[in-house]
C-alpha cells in the first residue's frame, strides 16, 4: 500500500516508536525512518522526522500537511492555527507541579513572600495555570533537568511532565497538583485539512478504527 | 546606524512595492469595472464607534487625543464601512457597493503572510439579501483573484450561523453552546468531541455534533448534514446562483467559523496550495449595520494583499 499523499511531520524522541507502529498500521513505509535516525527528510514516504515541539510549527505554516505531537506540546504553543483532529491514545503523561517532599513550600512563599517562583520548560502553560488559579506565581524558564531547581533553591515548585514519576521520586520530588493529562495527537493545517479533506479524513478514520481495536 | 521599528510592521523596497501595486491595481480594477467605488476612512477611530460592532475583539491599539477621548486603530474596514454607511449613506437607496485598499492592526504573533499591520483589499455590498448578494461578491471575488493571476485557489464555503442552530435545534443550553463553539473557533476536534460526550446525549445526536463541523466536501456534504436545517438550505440556493467557474472552485466546509462575531450567514475562506493560511475571506453580516442605526443586509470579504503575493510566489516557484 502506498503513502496517503501526505506529507506527515513525525516526533522524534519517545513518541517516535509508537508514531511509526501506527503509519505502519495505516500503510505508510516506516521501515527506513527506522533504520536510519540521522536521516530528517523521506520524501518517498511523506515523512519528516523533528522535534516533538516543532512539530505544530511545520504543520501551521504547511510545510507538513499533518504532524503527530504530544498534546503537551500543543497546549503549550496554543496559538498556533492547526487543526487538532484525533487523540491517538498513545505517549501518556501528566502535566503536573510538584515541590520537594514535607511540608509544601510554595504555601510558605504565598504566604510570607506573596509570590512562588516556579521553574518549567512550559512557560505559557504554567504562566496561564497559576493566573487561572489565582496564584501569583514567578516563571523561570529552564531548558533541561526542572527537578534540578527546587532542589537548589531556586524555585520553590516545578511545572513539568511526567509519564511514570519515576526522574520525580529519584530526585525526592512529590506531585502536588495536576493541570491535565496529554497524549499523542494527530493535527493538520487549516489549508491542507480542505484541499486533502479525503485523503485526511481516511488517515483519521484508519487510526482512529486502530485506536478504537486497541483500547 | 539601525532604527528598530515595532514588531509586527515594516518597510516595503521598490522591488516589493512595484509587485503589489501590481496586485492591488488588478484588483481595484475589477472591483471598479463590477461597480464598486472606492473610499477611504481614518485609520484612527473612536474606539466607543468601533466597539458598536461587538466584534468580540477589542481594538489592540488605542491612543488618547487632546481630549481625552480614546481611540484606536481599525482591525478591519468592515466596522468603519459599516459606520460610514449609517452616517454618510443614512437616506440613501441601497444597493451600495464599495472597495477598498487600506491597512489595518491586530495585535496578533508576528509571521509570514500576518503582520500586526497588514493591507487588506476588499469590498462591501450593502443592501441585497442571500443569496443573490453572497453570489455576486463571490464572483466578484473570483474575477478579482484571476485578474492578480492566482490560478489554484480554491473557496472553503460554510454558514455561520449553521452550528449555532444545530445546537438550537437540539436544545442545547447558553453554556455548553459556549463551550462547544469555542471549540470549533479554535479547531479542537478533541476537545469537541469531549465536549459533546459530556453532554450525555443520545447516541445519534452526539454523532451529528461531533461529525457535521468536519464536514468537508462537494455538494453531497450538504445531503449528509441531515437536520441542519435552514442554514444548510441556504447554502443550497447559494450554489444554485453560482456561476459555473465560481461553483467549480467551492469546497463545503461545514466547519468553518471565521474568528469575527458579526457573521451571520455565508462565510468563507480563500485557499491555495501554494500557501499554509487563508488568503482572505468574507461573509454575511446581516445584523452589523442594524448595530450603527441603518438596519441592512449585507455581505463582502477582504482579501490579504501580502497573502495574496506569497501564494502567487508560490504558484509561480511550483510551475
Amino acid at each position: 500500500m502506498s503513502a496517503p499523499g501526505l506529507t506527515i511531520a513525525v516526533p522524534r524522541g519517545a513518541l517516535l516508536g509508537e508514531t511509526l507502529d501506527a503509519l505502519d498500521s495505516i500503510g505508510v513505509e516506516t521501515a527506513e525512518v527506522r533504520s536510519n535516525d540521522r536521516k530528517l527528510l523521506f520524501e518517498d514516504v511523506g515523512i519528516v522526522t523533528m522535534r516533538p515541539s516543532d512539530v505544530p510549527t511545520y504543520v501551521e505554516a504547511g510545510a507538513a500537511d499533518v504532524g503527530i505531537t504530544g498534546k503537551d506540546v500543543l497546549a503549550e504553543q496554543a496559538e498556533r492555527e492547526v487543526y487538532e483532529l484525533l487523540d491517538l491514545g498513545f505517549g501518556p503523561c501528566r502535566m503536573i507541579v510538584a515541590t520537594v517532599e514535607g511540608e509544601n513550600p510554595m504555601d510558605e512563599a504565598l504566604r510570607r513572600l506573596g509570590v512562588m517562583r516556579i521553574a518549567t520548560k512550559y512557560f505559557k502553560t504554567a504562566n496561564a495555570y497559576f493566573e487561572a488559579t489565582g496564584r501569583q506565581a514567578e516563571i523561570v524558564e529552564v531548558k533541561g533537568s526542572v527537578e534540578l531547581a527546587p532542589l537548589t533553591g531556586l524555585v520553590e515548585g516545578i511545572v513539568d511532565l511526567t509519564a511514570t514519576g519515576t526522574t520525580l521520586r529519584e530526585n525526592g520530588l512529590v506531585i502536588r497538583e495536576e493541570l491535565f493529562a496529554s497524549t499523542a495527537r494527530l493535527i493538520a493545517n487549516p489549508v491542507a485539512h480542505k484541499l486533502k479533506a479525503a485523503a485526511i479524513d481516511d488517515m483519521v478514520e484508519r487510526l482512529r478504527a486502530r485506536h478504537a481495536a486497541s483500547a | 546606524m539601525i532604527h528598530p521599528i515595532p514588531s509586527g510592521t515594516r518597510d516595503v523596497l521598490p522591488d516589493e512595492m512595484r509587485e503589489l501595486r501590481t496586485i492591488t491595481a488588478a484588483l481595484q480594477e475589477v472591483f471598479a469595472a463590477e461597480g464598486y467605488g472606492e473610499v477611504w476612512t481614518p485609520t484612527l477611530e473612536y474606539e466607543e464607534v468601533l466597539r458598536r460592532a461587538d466584534t468580540g475583539a477589542a481594538p489592540a491599539y488605542r491612543v488618547f487625543d487632546d481630549h481625552g477621548e480614546v481611540l484606536a486603530l481599525r482591525s478591519d474596514m468592515t466596522v468603519p464601512i459599516a459606520r460610514l454607511v449609517a452616517t454618510r449613506y443614512a437616506a440613501a437607496e441601497p444597493p451600495l457597493r464599495f472597495h477598498y485598499t487600506a491597512h489595518a492592526y491586530r495585535a496578533v504573533r508576528p509571521h509570514r503572510g500576518q503582520m500586526r499591520e497588514f493591507l487588506q483589499s476588499g469590498i462591501e455590498l450593502v443592501g441585497v439579501p442571500a443569496p443573490a448578494g453572497t453570489a455576486e461578491v463571490l464572483r466578484v471575488m473570483c474575477r478579482a483573484l484571476d485578474a492578480a493571476g492566482l490560478r489554484g485557489y480554491r473557496i472553503g464555503l460554510g454558514d455561520a450561523s449553521l452550528y449555532p442552530a444545530l445546537l438550537a435545534g437540539l436544545g442545547i443550553g447558553e453554556e455548553a453552546t459556549a463551550r462547544l463553539l469555542g471549540e470549533l473557533v479554535t479547531r479542537d476536534f478533541v476537545g469537541l468531541e469531549r465536549a459533546v460526550h459530556d453532554l450525555d446525549l443520545d447516541a445519534a445526536s452526539a454523532e451529528l455534533l461531533v461529525r457535521v463541523p468536519q464536514l468537508r466536501g462537494g455538494a453531497e456534504v450538504l445531503d449528509a448534514a441531515g437536520p441542519a436545517g435552514e442554514a444548510v438550505g441556504g447554502l443550497r440556493g447559494l450554489l444554485d446562483q453560482l456561476d459555473g467557474a465560481v461553483a467549480e472552485r467551492v469546497i463545503f466546509d461545514l466547519g468553518l467559523s471565521r474568528g469575527l462575531g458579526y457573521y451571520t450567514g455565508a462565510v468563507f475562506d480563500v485557499l491555495d496550495p501554494a500557501l499554509g493560511a487563508p488568503i482572505g475571506g468574507g461573509g454575511r453580516y446581516d445584523d452589523l449595520l442594524g448595530r450603527f442605526g441603518r438596519p441592512l443586509p449585507a455581505v463582502g470579504f477582504a482579501l490579504g494583499v501580502d497573502r495574496l503575493h506569497l501564494a502567487l510566489t508560490g504558484e509561480e516557484a511550483r510551475s
